[in-house]
């Protein structure tokens, strides 16, 4: 029962340079001379694994039970879902 | 009361729970604010301007850095109290709030500085957007700070041991949901 409460420790260090390199890389792409939808790709790619090592290891979510990822991951379906949704949809020039 | 008087029938503390169930909400809440972002700049795509020419990206890049390091600061703050090292605990917590605290100073020197370059909320939808998302997303970390303010008297005041420290663990998840909205809204609203 114990061992439900203590967390594995994730290498915490490791997540902050890997966070701040990424960050870095952002900021390079952002201004890097490509064509504009590569650009919004990589930008958008970076953007999401930095989310993922904030959520995975600074929330220890790599370490927590299957009824918490089911909790985040029905509201993250949804947003994906809303995302894509807008972003087919059709404007008017 | 120890942690495991905290456990429900699920084997999770309740308490955790309960903090995953309010962020699951919390997704949304930022999901219908980003998604109303993407309708509007679709829908503008010929008048938005490139947002490097109008916001300060080196400055808000410096911000984003200092909003990482509170969350490594929490963390450490976290691991500290789970092996019954306390002043870790507290510095950790303190340097959480000071980085919080700093960020927010940027945020209001950078909000100053548009408004009187005439970038305001009323100014374009792109203002609109920007103020209102980033609006929402300080007031949450306005709302950290105070939350982390009072875990840290808590710290001075004993009230974290290895076999108690969810007051902690729940401010830190909800502290990095708040980091992890900043990494997306500064990726979509300053970058892209």
């Amino acid at each position: 029962m114990e061992e439900t409460m203590v967390h594995k420790r994730p290498n915490y260090a490791a997540v902050f340079w890997s966070l701040l390199i990424l960050t870095i890389l952002e900021i390079i792409t952002a201004n890097a001379p490509l064509a504009k939808p590569l650009v919004v790709v990589t930008l958008v790619f970076l953007a999401m694994i930095k989310a993922s090592l904030v959520a995975l290891f600074y929330m220890h979510l790599k370490f927590e039970k299957f009824i918490i990822y089911l909790v985040v991951l029905f509201p993250l379906f949804l947003a994906v879902f809303l995302t894509v949704m807008v972003l087919a949809d059709k404007h008017p020039a | 009361m120890s942690q495991q008087e905290h456990i429900g029938r699920l084997g999770i503390d309740t308490r955790k729970l309960g903090m995953w169930i309010f962020l699951a909400s919390e997704i949304m809440f930022f999901t219908g604010l980003i998604g109303s972002y993407i309708v509007l700049r679709f829908a503008n795509l010929h008048t938005w301007p490139v947002p490097s020419t109008v916001l300060n990206i080196p400055l808000t890049g410096i911000n984003t850095f200092i909003l990482i390091c509170s969350s490594a600061t929490l963390v450490l703050g976290l691991a500290s109290v789970q092996r019954g090292y306390q002043e870790g605990l507290q510095v950790g917590l303190f340097l959480t709030v000071l980085l919080g605290s700093i960020f927010l100073g940027i945020q209001m020197h950078e909000y100053q500085e548009l408004i009187h370059d005439g970038f305001t909320i009323s100014s374009s939808i792109f203002g609109s957007c920007f103020f209102t998302l980033t609006g929402f997303h300080g007031a949450h970390v306005f709302a950290g700070v105070i939350w982390l303010t009072v875990v840290l008297v808590r710290s001075f005041l004993g009230y974290f041991t290895p076999e108690e420290y969810a007051g902690v663990e729940i401010v830190g998840l909800y502290w990095h949901f708040v980091d992890l909205v900043w990494i997306i809204l500064f990726t979509i609203l300053y970058l892209i």
